[in-house]
């Protein structure tokens, strides 16, 4: 009895493995030859197998919930004929195709793997060369991209694409992902809650990333290096940049990273680094910016204008060109308890921090923002010697700008 | 005149304080290079104080150097010697002893550490070539200086005023008309002005080559365009022969005049 009752509980399981979705492979020596032809006789939660090969295909639409997994690579080959997989179903998951020649149009934005209006997509381990857009998440939810490699060829940023898009999506996860030699690296519009997550974005032409409209956004532990400029964050609320690295992004127009109309974000632990400006600020407010180290910046932070309740605590700068720039007079931003590499007062009362305050405006940087061409002069005696008068005794730079507990040693 | 360049070089050359200045560079490259481990930003630095020193030394030293050798040179006068080799002759001895203190000095420890397996090799020839130039053009200055003024404590005035002029006064001048004349287009007015002092010339020419140029700007943008081009190199080049030369032609053409 036990025997038999043990024997039906095995075949019970054999049927269940046999009504587990199948497997359907394609490959060049295969009776199924294209993945298109795949996804038509597919049935819905099939897992498509794409062996090694070329396959000369574009405008692949994925229209059932299907797992399309590419065996050691294969090339799929867009031959710059347009899109190459359009999905517009919910729970796709795309693993390991290598993806090139990306067609290129002004008026439809050919993307190597576009998303439409879909749910619960997994796009991982895909390498996209030779692209218009990477990888275009449309009015998508709840979907994860991890694990890519987009490498373009931009050269001009009106006629390239970027390589991961977000529009309109919401709780999307950008995990790990390399993105290099496009317009901008990854690109956000009007997408919330979105986790961006050690991802690395090097030399794209305009940004590393870019937020515009988006809000309620983390992203964190990413590397933005030698891009037009890093990071754009434009007119979105409540976003949190944790940890990131922004790296020898230097130019004449070159930032690491620019805030504008940006408020109740929270910038910390982030490293800015050989940037000609590690972060412009513009109309952006109640912003706290902590733990952050700012080196070898030409400017560590430009303040233009409309900048009200931002705190700036226990950050680092070292060795920067100008520590802080301010075009106005008005000051509404509390400095407190960093540690300046320019600082010279001394601790008598050894508790660390510093007995007089320090003034990170030097009236240099205050005479650059008024006279853009008095830039000149850098580097020369006459401005050392204003700077230190100004120094001793403030006469044009706002008065209360000051950090009044500068710390004697660098904040770890 | 080459006796004369001869007898004041070897003079200069076996002189204490050429040795001090030799030394005082020798030890600053060996410094800046073991503290900061890193040839570009060394330049850097010595840039700042090249710009600030080699002036003050030039006109500081050649100004003692005629005062102190006024009987010498009296005595030279008395012998059938052109006198513009004469005084040439001294120019040179001192312009090409500090030169070479300068040059030497700073060269020795960077080669030492692999300049020429750097690749700033050429910042720091540019750095050495308008260091020599400002030695030149400010011992040049001293010198005319001093044969227009008898008197040892006004010539030593001038010369400071002069180096206090060129290195702090004129930028403050610059600066001001930069200030009251924004709103007109400055780009030109800045490039000619910066040519006119050789001090700024030397300091643009040598930032322009860093990565540090990329602070200038909209501003750095016009100077590179002009300055980054072999044009540009070769005109301020020639601005700083013609900072030498013509000192150096109005030493010779008093000297003739003078009487002694």
């Amino acid at each position: 009895m036990k025997l038999v009752s043990l024997f039906i509980l095995i075949l019970s399981l054999f049927q269940g493995v046999s009504q587990e979705p199948k497997r359907v492979t394609v490959c060049e020596t295969c009776e199924l030859k294209s993945i298109s032809e795949a996804i038509e006789i597919a049935a819905d939660h099939d897992t498509i197998v794409v062996k090694k090969g070329t396959y000369k295909e574009f405008n692949i639409l994925v229209d059932k919930p299907l797992t399309i997994i590419g065996e050691n690579y294969p090339v799929i080959d867009g031959e710059d004929k347009g899109e190459i997989i359009r999905i517009v179903s919910d729970n796709v998951t795309i693993d390991g195709l290598f993806i090139i020649n990306v067609g290129t149009s002004y008026t439809s934005d050919y993307a190597a793997i576009r998303v439409v209006k879909s749910e619960h997509f997994v796009i991982q381990n895909v390498v996209l060369e030779k692209l218009f857009f990477g990888i275009y998440l449309e009015k998508s939810n709840y979907g994860k991209v991890y694990h890519n490699k987009i490498i373009g060829d931009a050269v001009d940023e009106y006629n390239s694409g970027n390589g991961i898009q977000l529009w309109y999506s919401k709780h999307v996860e950008v995990e790990k992902n390399i993105v290099q030699h496009v317009r901008d690296g990854i690109y956000l519009e009007f997408s919330d809650d979105i986790t961006i997550k050690e991802n690395t974005s090097t030399d794209n032409l305009r940004y590393g990333l870019h937020f515009m409209f988006s809000n309620n956004d983390v992203y964190l532990n990413n590397v933005f290096e030698n891009n037009g400029a890093g990071v754009a964050v434009m007119f979105s609320k409540r976003i949190k940049m944790i940890g990131n690295t922004f790296r020898k992004n230097w130019g004449t127009a070159a930032f690491g990273m620019l805030l504008k109309e940006i408020n109740d974000a929270e910038i910390s632990g982030n490293t800015f680094e050989e940037n000609t400006i590690g972060i412009n600020i513009e109309g952006s407010n109640r912003i706290a910016y902590k733990n952050n180290n700012f080196i070898k910046n030409g400017w560590a932070i430009k303040v233009l204008g409309a900048c009200y309740t931002n705190t700036f605590s226990q950050n680092n700068f070292l060795y920067n060109s100008f520590d802080i720039s301010y075009n106005s007079k008005l000051n509404d931003n509390v400095f407190d308890q960093n540690y300046w590499s320019d600082y010279t007062g001394y601790d008598l009362d050894k508790n660390g921090i510093g007995d007089v305050p320090y003034r990170p405006v030097k009236l240099f940087s205050y005479i650059v923002n008024k006279t853009p061409e008095t830039i000149v002069l850098l580097r020369s005696l006459f401005m050392d010697i204003i700077d230190f008068s100004e120094k001793v005794s403030p006469v044009f730079t706002p008065d209360d700008l000051l950090d009044a507990n500068p710390l004697m040693k660098k904040v770890l | 005149m080459f006796k004369i360049l001869k007898y004041s070089f070897y003079d200069l050359i076996r002189s204490r304080w050429s040795y001090v200045y030799f030394l005082f560079y020798l030890l600053l490259g060996f410094v800046l290079l073991f503290l900061n481990n890193d040839v570009s930003k060394a330049v850097i630095t010595l840039m700042n104080i090249i710009i600030i020193l080699v002036p003050l030394i030039g006109t500081i030293f050649g100004v003692m150097y005629f005062y102190n050798s006024k009987e010498f040179t009296e005595l030279l006068l008395a012998q059938p010697i052109k006198r513009s080799s004469i005084f040439l002759g001294q120019y040179l001895g001192v312009a090409g002893s500090l030169s070479l203190s300068l040059v030497l000095g700073l060269g020795i420890p960077f080669v030492l550490y692999g300049i020429f397996k750097s690749d700033a090799i050429f910042d720091f020839s540019l750095l050495l070539v308008t260091g020599a130039f400002l030695t030149m053009i400010f011992t040049a200055l001293s010198f005319n200086i001093s044969i227009s003024n008898e008197n040892k404590i006004k010539g030593f005035g001038y010369a400071v005023l002069l180096w206090l002029f060129m290195a702090v006064i004129y930028d403050g001048l610059f600066l001001m008309s930069l200030i009251v004349f924004k709103e007109y287009p400055l780009d030109s007015f800045s490039l000619v002005a910066t040519m006119f002092n050789p001090i700024d010339l030397s300091r643009t020419l040598i930032l322009l080559k860093l990565d540090i140029s990329a602070l200038l700007g909209y501003t750095g943008a016009v100077f590179k365009q002009f300055f980054g081009t072999n044009t540009g190199l070769f005109v301020s080049l020639g601005t700083l022969l013609l900072w030498t030369v013509l000192p150096i032609w109005r030493l010779t053409r008093i000297s003739k005049k003078k009487d002694f």
